[in-house]
């Protein structure tokens, strides 16, 4: 019998992502998108079903669809533009009630996989310059993401050793980069000037976005269990990072930055999310051999995720790249394959040729 | 777009710009650093060492020594030392105080600083087999007055025998004479040390001999290191936790032996400035 599984925020990237990885994965039957708005990417055979953003019906959907494995994608870990009290919701509510429904009585789950950020670690001077999964987090949250992760996987952990049976992984993620996914670094970084603390240099780790589909993919195919860390191999400093891509650093003074950018925030020009300040003071690195010495291998070093978007930038700044051929494309495809006014059915076949199942 | 069709400078390069290691360290900052560093160690510090063999050539070990003068230089004369006698890079341990403070906090991370976390030592020692430079007296060290000079203070907590320990590594102490007079503080003054938020603020003999730049300039007091026998521990590597009793035993040992080297070092000295 082939696997069900849960996919939880299929509308946003790394939804998306997953459950494309997932589709070509035979050993999969069924594949359920969670979303609380329309899916961006079209799926080939995966479920979309729509929910609320705290999951409060997800113990109805587990068991009408039986899934035995979740995938808990939908964990915001970028606070630039998310209100606090979103951030919470999703985070910390959204974590809580995916959490009962996967192990309430008679639920169907065997393993949940959590897609965490190193943000648990924090980034302060006292912190060591390499985190391993073991090691504790030195201070108390300061911003309202990282706070929300580290109560989000607390949970997680209790979840775990209340449930022996299950599998449960959290996988921390440094921050990504890659040619898709935006995020307020990669954001930054895309623009002639970038922001930096004055007198600071830190090192900073990156993992590229397809080792992050990739890495969850793995542990979810594998069925492993525990906290791993996923971070492209080696560090590299900030201003190496800002001059690969190919922008200027604009330092910012070094007592209270976030008030001097705050106009510069206000006008659209930079992001600065409070994570964001901790990171250009103190960076963060991560010990990543116990995913490696799990079997995992990485495609992209740090460096090679940071060149890898430098070259997805250029070709996103040429003038001849236009995403809205792709938009009319895909609306064209999605009527060949479900409308009823396609009259030629050979139209509908070519299209549909692609999807490994025929829809029902 | 200012920016427009241009091609990033990536395509040039197959990795990243600098040479810089997972602790911040750059060969080139040190080779630099060691360049204008030469003279003042061995012109103006007229440096030397005894037994520098002790020290190994492969593997890990923690070199502990005495910390003395109001800016100590006991740190980069060690670090200067054996990484042009032995060609090896060494790690100076210190407090994460450094790390806080602008310009200061990179370079001295550039230069092979980096913050005294047991889990950094750890990962030196044991995972990456490097030697690192610690002054287990910490700021008592340097902050205490000219008429306790080579009075070693408490060793801590005994923390770098621990660490020593779990790793697997050698202790390997380093006793320095001249460290003390090459800048004597005179007296402290807590308060602005308070508001600047610095571990201690000393007035030196140097600002009064010098004015200004007395305070960053030190007498050129003749500086020798001996570099006592390597200390192994008879123990299990990579425990959680050592005997209480086991480790503060062998850190007061440490302590002693090193005490022993300097006042033997201080009755063979002639003259503070010729040695």
């Amino acid at each position: 019998m082939g696997r069900r599984v849960l996919v939880t925020g299929a509308d946003t990237y790394w939804g998306g992502r997953m459950i494309q990885a997932l589709e070509a994965d035979a050993e999969i039957d069924v594949l359920v998108g969670l979303g609380t708005s329309a899916p961006a990417v079209t799926f080939e055979r995966a479920e979309f079903v729509r929910a609320d953003q705290t999951y409060s019906i997800l113990n109805r959907i587990v068991h009408a669809t039986q899934v035995d494995t979740v995938l808990h994608t939908f964990m915001i870990v970028d606070s630039a533009g998310a209100p606090a009290r979103t951030i919470h919701e999703v985070n910390v509510i959204g974590t809580m009630n995916l959490l009962a429904a996967a192990g309430a009585p008679s639920s169907p789950v065997h393993q949940v996989v959590v897609k965490s950020s190193s943000l648990v670690y924090g980034s302060t001077e006292r912190d060591p310059a390499t985190f391993t999964e073991e090691t504790p987090r030195a201070h108390a949250p300061r911003s309202v993401v990282e706070r929300s992760l580290v109560e989000a996987e607390g949970m997680v952990r209790d979840f775990a050793e209340d449930n022996p049976s299950m599998l449960v992984a959290t996988l921390r993620f440094a921050d990504t980069l890659g040619s898709d996914i935006v995020t307020s670094i990669s954001k930054n970084l895309s623009r002639p000037m970038c922001p930096s603390v004055f007198g600071f240099d830190p090192l900073v780790q990156f993992v590229e976005e397809d080792d992050v589909v990739r890495a969850l993919e793995f542990v979810t195919q594998h069925r492993l269990a525990g906290t791993y860390n996923v971070a492209g191999d080696g560090r590299l400093p900030w201003s190496d990072v800002a001059a690969i891509c190919g922008t200027r650093l604009l330092p910012l003074p070094p007592i209270h930055p976030s008030f001097a950018v705050a106009p510069l925030v206000l006008l659209g020009i930079f992001d600065f999310p409070p994570e964001l300040e901790a990171l250009l003071r103190y960076g963060r690195g991560m010990d990543t051999s116990r995913l490696v010495a799990a079997g995992f291998e990485y495609h992209c070093s740090s460096a090679s995720a940071v060149q890898r978007f430098a070259r997805s930038l250029h070709q996103r700044k040429s003038p001849r790249r236009r995403s809205a051929g792709d938009v009319c494309e895909r609306n064209v495809e999605q009527l060949f394959r479900h409308s009823r006014s396609v009259a030629c059915t050979s139209d509908r076949d070519v299209s549909a040729g692609r999807a490994p199942p025929p829809r029902p | 777009m200012p920016q427009g069709p241009e091609p990033t400078r990536s395509g040039q390069r197959d990795s990243g710009r600098s040479d810089v290691d997972e602790w911040g360290r750059s060969e080139r900052v040190r080779a630099l650093a060691r360049r204008i560093y030469g003279p003042v160690y061995s012109r103006w510090f007229r440096t030397e060492w005894e037994g520098l063999d002790k020290i190994p050539d492969a593997g890990g070990a923690l070199l502990v020594g005495n910390h003395a003068g109001a800016i100590p230089n006991d740190a980069p004369v060690i670090m200067h030392g054996i990484e042009t006698e032995l060609g090896r890079p060494v790690y100076g341990l210190a407090d994460y105080f450094f790390r806080s403070i602008p310009v200061i906090g990179t370079l001295w991370s550039r230069a092979g600083g980096v913050s005294a976390r047991p889990d950094n030592a750890y990962r030196l020692l044991r995972d990456q087999g490097q030697l690192a430079l610690v002054f287990p007296e910490g700021t008592k060290g340097p902050s205490k007055p000219y008429s306790d000079r080579y009075q070693l203070r408490r060793f801590g907590r005994g923390g770098f025998v621990e660490i020593a320990m779990r790793a697997g590594v050698p202790v390997v102490p380093i006793a320095i004479v001249g460290s003390e007079e090459t800048m004597p503080v005179l007296w402290q003054v807590p308060r602005i040390a308070r508001a600047l938020g610095m571990p201690y603020f000393p007035v030196t003999a140097n600002v009064l001999v010098m004015g200004p730049i007395g305070a960053i300039v030190p007498f050129p007091a003749k500086l020798r290191l001996r570099v006592l026998e390597p200390v192994t521990f008879d123990v299990e590597v990579d425990q959680d936790r050592y005997p209480k009793s086991k480790v503060m035993e062998e850190s007061e040992r440490i302590r002693q032996t090193m005490q022993a080297a300097l006042y033997d070092m201080l009755s063979h000295r002639h003259s503070i400035w010729f040695g």
